[in-house]
């Protein structure tokens, strides 16, 4: 929804488009020489879902199609590139068009410093420091020595070039690899292919690709190894997803004769300019006077490799930067957390204060200038003339311009009020936290062998705080491993349960030759079903039990693979397929005896219960979400045509012949409402014979619309439509989706950690609610509302009656609350229930403020039927009316949108390709790492990060504090005690690291504690262990320390010979000692390296002051030593550190709020620190 | 630094699943440290740990604040301010007309009672008051590279405003801090007999040997319009000259003492000291203070109360505290971890 207006984000470009779909005609088509056929292009259109809209919306919605159709520009003469075949000179006579050369180097040696130094000042903190540095360079407003102002942004910028310089100088090395690699390449002058180096490659050439070779640039095929002109990809490079793509040349190119001088010179292609959606490519070819289109199905794209195939010939079309891998490299979202927007706020405050105290300063000043005006001349530490100048007056503009400067001097004083340091700081804890998610075994899945993945850095610690879950059901909460479980033909049911299956797999095996091939998988079979399709006699029942089947394993863009076994007479089929679920239908159908063996161009060879069938597939329409179904035009021997089509019960019982047959169609409903009811997926089948008449008007609508170039796939849809009428009802199948592992204990474990699971899913309603019970998101205790409306008015009512029903109940369980006060609970929870149609007439309307009422006090909302876009909609719609945290899992494309609106979006690498994870902020195998991650990684994140913020706020603070009780002392003059250097070296090396360290490694309570009571999690939702209280209570504590610090030797040493430098050693020392004990008594659990780096901390501190001190440029020459030597200094010291230990007032409050009030601070303490 | 990982993770995972065969695993090795199990102690702050430290705090500080109580204590000061009583009673309508005039006698005595006993060595201070020796201009004004290295006499850079004469010659030393050098001067006799003060060794020796340079003379030396304080004898080198040395130790507060000599005499009670003393330098431009201070020591430095009652008043407090804590163990006992406390089971709504 945020992105209704302008350009759709990038990444959206991702989904595949499903409306222009790729086609070509085949006039040499052998058994139907009239008729046009048209091949599959299973690959970049999946038609797995059938029923809409669970997996179907997995690649696209209505919705977003239609987006996606309109961003993309018509393909108009204007914008067209033009590319003539095999005449790179023609094509690009200017040189203008990018050549094949990458460059992903953002540097060149000269650019490099400009470059740098530009993009790292984007941030604001670095400017903060540039500016306090120039400041400093006046010499009127000289504080600090210009080494000691320009070194820690010197030293920050110079780390982060380093780092910067190698990782740049790492993509030179891959880039240089890159674009040396070798192609075959066209020689204009003697059409031989030559070896060219892929930097050397141009638009126009023509170029050859072997198998598992990787293609240097997006070609558009003219011919491949396989006469039909067929060639199978690999996109893992692409959107990782490493199932094979079949791709097609166009047949005016495949059928000229290789070898020849200029196969392909006549060509000139038209297509448009180059963009970044991979799964769309626009194009027509003129050759030999024809004009022909192209899809993105004629089209490899840089990156693939060519696989199963043995050569592919192409024309380069884009290259290098222009490819559409390069145009869509980008890196993760950037998102940032909640924490740190949080901790903006307080930046703010922290400015504030910092303005406080630079204009208090500023105005004594002024006073003090005022008081003294008269003395300024003669006071020998003023004197205000240099009379060596003829009576000037030196660095004194005026009591008005002293005050100014005074300020900005403040300012330059006490910089680090802002901690800028504790950004780096952030990003550094944010590595390790990442380092130990990815690294934790618990994270890690077996079955996909896929460990956790951090994709975007900056978001750890908002897993601490999320409230709402918002989950895709299949494949998230369920394996998305498809089984074909029970069949309803012609009414009956088959195999739900009354008849013990049988594991007969594999006895359906193919002979070919003298060997057998088995399908890779067996499917248990119902014997009933299998006598009933073996049996000689013919009835009705049989029949249509065989059409079913041929249905199942005929209408599906699936690609049988012949896989070797060790056993050399034996072979496996294996199902290759974007749609799990066609999968398992063509598996099953296989089990029953219809054995896909064959698919190519344009027949298919189907084991027909052991007798070898050959059909032509003379036309395909690919799955639409608008159709919600496919449907296959076969041409069988007996020269019968039918059209079969699958798809989803209510598209396809649209689309039934309800006169006849009315008794079939109810009884088939009555199974689909069972299938549903036991979590099974349904599909609808169903057929329709076509006549002559029929075949020759849908042929000629269809090449119609396949030779548009505008609105083709809206004309394509009208054509599939207008056949897809009138069937007969063959029957439903139901295939059953196995829940994850661990998937309810994780459910209940959120539940009790106050985290609410929602399940946005594309499945029907029955679907939804019966997988909702079986993984106790639903309860039989549980009050359903459910909403299932088709138009406004009906949606409002049952809105209004939901809000009225929640409000009534809340009201009954607040009352028997009252009566049994204390007896555990007694409200009565409620799950809201709720269709994409009724969501249709509710989002972004006015009723979304009603729908937000009921969901909010719903314990569980399961959202069914719902579009990608829905999703993100009502991950929008909690997101902007609540401050609470979102999370969205899911791992299909139909989540991207949804993952990208919530405020963390977790992919699961899982069955359905990589694109969810590709725009998640985090990536795992299992749902129920979500326990693991959230519980205990998220917690921790928290924590550390919200102590580590508020630390260095009070560090910073306490030493700020404590220059500025000085400079109240020196005449407002800002003379710091603490040597210049030490100031610099403070957050640096003083009490840089066991922050760090303390962020990245401290546990306030262990894993078993946070897994055993997720209570604990509640913490952070409710912002326990940062927020303003703690931030105010935090600037308290550091000012009473400060006082402490300051107050202690300036009253031991009152009155004394002390000089300037060592008392400001002895702060130094102080305060260091003191942040360090500070924290020391915050870690809750010392491991070796806590020890080492507080107390190597301090140990390095005084090193560092010796250091210091031993330079005798410096004033403070020696001074350490001096006062080490009185006794004063010891008794300081450890009255300082004494009273780190007992008389912090926040650390007693703290405990005496949690002794008395242990509700408001956080329960995990109390469970160690029962006492005080 | 993430961007590279991301995209070294990409290619890489895929690698991994295309050829079933020789897929190896990535699960994550495991290590205490990378599964954060590190052996680790956990201090838990149960009541006999509480009470035993604030009982142990409490034993150890009264007696370092009694021992510090008593140091200071044992300290004789005598504090005389002298610079309002050494004006003439015609000048005091313009003190500071009266101090820049060179022409009158600023000779003035005092005469100083000793109230008890006092050892040697007996330190001689002069403590200046509302004088911001730490003020911005002045702490800066000094050029260390000079005072160093008699080839350095050029350097002057951070001396304004008494960088160079009017001619641009350099001021060695230069600066508003060597220039201000306090002047006043005091002589002391017992009765009939001198009592010698020692100004050698009251500086640092770190500052006499490695920060005043042994071939460094003064030049150009208050030769201004205004003089701030104190002539240099040009014949001795800046390493010679202590007091200047003394001075230039910046006070880190407008009220200070720098050591003025040492009197290496013992005391009695109720001697009466006369101290003849010259009143040149000019506080009175500021509303300063002079005093004269005559000290004993002890193993704490000077006097002072404050850190011994700090003490006493904090191990007090721990008894206290470890005594109050002990009669809420044993009234009120509490299990250590008691989930009931816990607020979910407290509220059983949650929030």
């Amino acid at each position: 929804m945020a992105y209704e207006d302008g350009d759709p984000p990038l990444s959206l470009h991702l989904l595949r488009p499903i409306s222009e779909s790729p086609l070509r005609l085949d006039p040499l088509s052998r058994s139907f020489p009239s008729a046009a056929h048209r091949r599959a292009s299973s690959t970049s259109h999946p038609s797995h879902d059938i029923h809409l809209p669970t997996p179907a919306v997995r690649h696209g919605s209505r919705a977003e199609s239609e987006r996606l159709a309109s961003s993309q520009p018509e393909l108009a003469d204007a914008d067209a590139r033009l590319v003539f075949v095999g005449d790179p000179g023609r094509t690009d006579p200017h040189l203008q068009l990018a050549g094949n050369a990458i460059r992903t180097a953002k540097y060149s040696p000269l650019t490099f410093l400009p470059r740098n130094l530009f993009e790292q000042f984007h941030r604001v903190a670095y400017i903060y420091f540039l500016v306090i540095a120039v400041l400093n360079q006046l010499p009127q407003l000289a504080v600090f020595g210009r080494g000691a102002s320009v070194l820690p942004l010197a030293f920050v910028l110079l780390v982060t070039a380093v780092k910067d310089a190698y990782e740049d100088w790492r993509r030179h090395r891959s880039d240089r690899i890159e674009n040396n690699r070798v192609a075959s390449v066209v020689d204009p002058r003697d059409g031989q292919f030559r070896p060219k180096r892929w930097k050397d490659v141009r638009v126009g050439e023509v170029l050859k690709v072997f198998a598992d070779e990787t293609n240097p640039c997006d070609m558009v095929l003219l011919a491949t190894s396989d006469p039909t002109g067929v060639a199978y990809v690999q996109t893992i490079n692409l959107d990782g997803e490493s199932n094979l793509k079949t791709r097609y040349a166009n047949h005016e190119t495949t059928s000229r004769p290789i070898g020849d001088a200029h196969p392909f010179a006549a060509g000139l292609i038209c297509c448009e300019q180059p963009n970044r959606n991979i799964y769309g490519f626009l194009a027509n070819m003129e050759i030999d006077g024809k004009r022909v289109s192209l899809g993105p199905s004629n089209i490899i794209l840089r990156g693939c490799e060519l696989k199963n195939t043995a050569w592919a010939i192409g024309v380069a079309v884009y290259a290098g930067s222009e490819t559409k891998v390069m145009l869509n490299s980008t890196g993760a979202p950037s998102k940032r957390s909640r924490l740190e927007t949080h901790m903006n706020r307080e930046t703010l405050l922290l400015s504030a204060v910092l303005i406080t105290l630079c204009s208090v300063v500023s105005i004594c000043n002024g006073i003090w200038l005022g008081k003294h005006r008269n003395d300024l001349e003669l006071s020998q530490f003023f004197r205000k003339r240099d009379y060596s100048d003829s009576d000037k007056n030196y660095n004194y503009y005026g009591i008005g311009m002293q005050v100014f400067f005074t300020f900005l001097m403040s300012v330059i004083v006490f910089q680090i009020m802002i901690p800028i340091s504790l950004y780096i700081s952030m990003e550094l804890v944010r590595l390790g936290q990442a380092y130990f998610m990815i690294r934790d075994t618990n994270l890690y899945d077996e079955s996909s062998n896929s460990k956790f993945q951090c994709r975007a850095l900056n978001i750890n610690e908002d897993l601490g705080q999320i409230k709402y879950v918002f989950s895709d059901k299949t494949g998230t909460l369920t394996e998305n491993k498809m089984e074909f479980q029970c069949a309803s033909i012609r009414g009956r049911d088959y195999g739900s349960g009354k008849v013990p299956l049988q594991d007969n797999g594999g006895t359906h095996s193919v002979l070919a030759g003298d060997q057998i091939w088995k399908p890779k998988m067996s499917v248990k079979t119902d014997p009933e079903l299998v006598a009933l399709l073996q049996s000689r006699v013919e009835t009705e029942q049989g029949n249509q039990a065989r059409e079913f089947f041929l249905a199942l394993a005929c209408c599906n863009t699936i690609v049988p693979l012949i896989v070797e076994t060790t056993d050399q007479k034996q072979k496996l089929i294996d199902y290759q397929g974007e749609s799990p679920d066609e999968q398992a239908l063509v598996f099953a159908a296989a089990s029953y005896g219809f054995v896909l063996i064959e698919r190519t161009s344009g027949h298919i060879v189907v084991d027909v219960l052991g007798v070898r069938q050959r059909y032509d597939v003379l036309g395909l329409h690919e799955f639409d979400s608008d159709r919600k179904r496919m449907s296959v035009i076969i041409g069988c021997a007996d020269k019968t045509v039918k059209l079969y089509v699958k798809g989803a019960d209510i598209s396809m019982f649209g689309v039934i012949h309800k006169t006849i047959d009315l008794d079939i169609i109810r009884a088939t409903e009555t199974s689909l409402i069972a299938y549903s009811s036991l979590g099974l997926r349904t599909l609808v089948v169903g057929m329709r014979k076509l006549s002559r008449n029929d075949f020759e008007e849908w042929r000629s609508a269809y090449e119609n619309a396949s030779t548009l170039l505008i609105g083709r796939g809206r004309l394509l849809r009208a054509v599939s439509s207008n056949v897809e009428r009138d069937l007969q009802i063959l029957g439903a199948s139901g295939i059953e989706d196995k829940l994850q592992q661990g998937v309810p204990e994780a459910i209940e474990s959120m539940r009790q950690a106050g985290i609410k699971v929602w399940v946005l899913t594309g499945d029907k309603q029955e679907t939804a609610i019966s997988i909702g019970f079986s993984c106790k998101l639903l309860t039989s205790e549980m009050t359903q509302i459910v909403i299932n409306s088709n138009s406004r008015e009906s949606c409002k009512k049952s809105l209004q009656d939901a809000v009225a029903m929640s409000s009534k109940l809340a009201a009954i369980s607040l009352d028997s609350e009252n009566i049994l006060r204390g007896t555990g609970s007694s409200r009565i929870a409620l799950a809201l229930v709720i269709d994409g149609n009724s969501l249709v007439y509710i989002l972004r309307t006015e009723l979304e403020e009603e729908l937000f009422k009921v969901a909010t006090v719903c314990d569980v909302v399961l959202c069914c039927r719902v579009a990608p876009l829905q999703k993100a909609g009502i991950v929008a719609l909690m997101k902007n009316r609540t401050d609470n945290m979102t999370l969205a899992i899911g791992d299909g494309a139909n989540d991207v949108s949804m993952i990208q609106m919530a405020d963390v979006g977790i992919g699961i690498s899982g069955q359905e390709g990589r694109q969810a994870v590709m725009a998640s902020d985090f990536s795992m195998g299992q749902f129920r790492f979500l326990v693991p991650l959230l519980l205990v990684h998220g917690h921790w994140n928290y924590q550390r990060m919200a102590y580590m913020i508020l630390y260095n706020f009070y560090r910073n603070a306490v030493f700020v504090f404590i220059l500025f009780w000085y400079v109240l002392y020196t005449a407002y003059s800002l003379t710091t005690a603490i040597s210049e250097w030490s100031s610099v070296l403070y957050s640096v090396i003083y009490t840089a690291l066991p922050t760090i360290i303390v962020g990245t490694l401290d546990k306030d309570l262990s894993r078993r504690t946070l897994i055993k009571y997720p209570q604990l999690y509640r913490a952070g939702q409710r912002d326990e262990r940062y927020n303003l209280k703690f931030f105010i209570l935090t600037m308290m504590d550091s000012i009473w320390q400060s006082l402490a610090i300051f107050y202690i030797p300036y009253l031991a040493y009152r009155h004394s010979v002390v000089d300037g430098s060592s008392l400001g050693d002895l702060w130094t020392l102080a305060v260091v000692i003191l942040v360090n004990i500070h924290l020391a008594m915050d870690v809750f659990r010392w491991n070796w390296i806590t020890h080492a780096s507080i107390w190597g901390c301090i140990v390095a501190t005084v090193i560092s002051v010796i250091i210091i001190d031993s330079i005798w440029m410096l004033p403070g020459y020696w001074a350490i030593f001096h006062i080490m030597e009185t006794g004063l200094f010891w008794l300081s010291e450890s009255r300082i550190f004494h009273l780190s230990l007992a008389c912090q007032p926040s650390k007693g409050l703290d405990r005496m709020v949690q002794t008395h009030n242990p509700i408001t601070l956080s329960d995990g303490v109390l469970l160690w620190s029962c006492f005080w | 630094m993430n961007s590279s990982s991301g995209s070294a993770a990409g290619p890489s995972s895929g690698s991994g699943d295309e050829s079933a065969p020789r897929r190896n695993s990535k699960r994550p090795k495991y290590s205490k440290f990378t599964q954060q199990e590190l052996p680790a102690c956990k201090p838990i702050l149960t009541p006999k740990w509480v009470i035993s430290v604030f009982t142990l705090v409490g034993v150890i500080f009264v007696p370092i604040g009694i021992a510090a109580l008593m140091a200071s204590n044992s300290v004789v000061e005598i504090v005389d301010r002298y610079d309002t009583e050494c004006i003439p009673a015609n000048m005091i309508a313009d003190k500071v007309a009266y101090i820049q005039n060179d022409t009158i006698n600023k000779i003035c005595t005092r005469n100083l009672t000793v109230p008890k006993d006092m050892d040697q060595p007996i330190y001689v201070y002069y403590q200046l008051d509302n004088f911001y020796q730490n003020h911005r201009r002045y702490v800066k004004s000094r050029n260390d590279a000079q005072l160093k290295d008699a080839d350095k006499a050029n350097k002057t850079s951070g001396c304004d405003p008494e960088k160079t004469t009017k001619d641009g010659s350099p001021i060695v030393p230069c600066g508003l801090i060597a220039w201000s050098l306090f002047n006043d001067t005091y002589n002391f006799t017992l009765g009939n007999q001198n009592l010698s003060v020692n100004k050698n060794g009251i500086s640092w020796k770190s500052d006499r040997d490695h920060k005043f340079g042994k071939d460094v003379y003064p030049k150009n030396f208050q030769n201004g319009t205004l003089r701030g304080g104190a002539n240099l004898d040009p014949n001795k080198s800046l390493n010679e000259q202590e007091n200047l040395i003394v001075w230039m130790r910046t006070a880190a507060l407008p009220t200070f003492r720098k050591l003025y000599g040492k009197i290496h005499q013992d005391l009695k009670a109720n001697d009466t000291i006369m101290v003849t003393l010259e009143n040149n330098y000019n506080t009175y431009s500021f509303n300063g203070k002079k005093k004269l201070v005559l000290s004993t020591s002890s193993w704490l430095g000077g006097k002072n109360d404050f850190l011994g009652i700090a003490y006493v008043t904090i191990g007090g407090l721990c008894f206290f505290l470890a005594t109050a804590f002990t009669v809420v163990y044993l009234v009120k006992p509490r299990k250590l971890g008691d989930p009931s406390y816990l607020s979910w089971n407290r509220n059983p709504l949650g929030h």
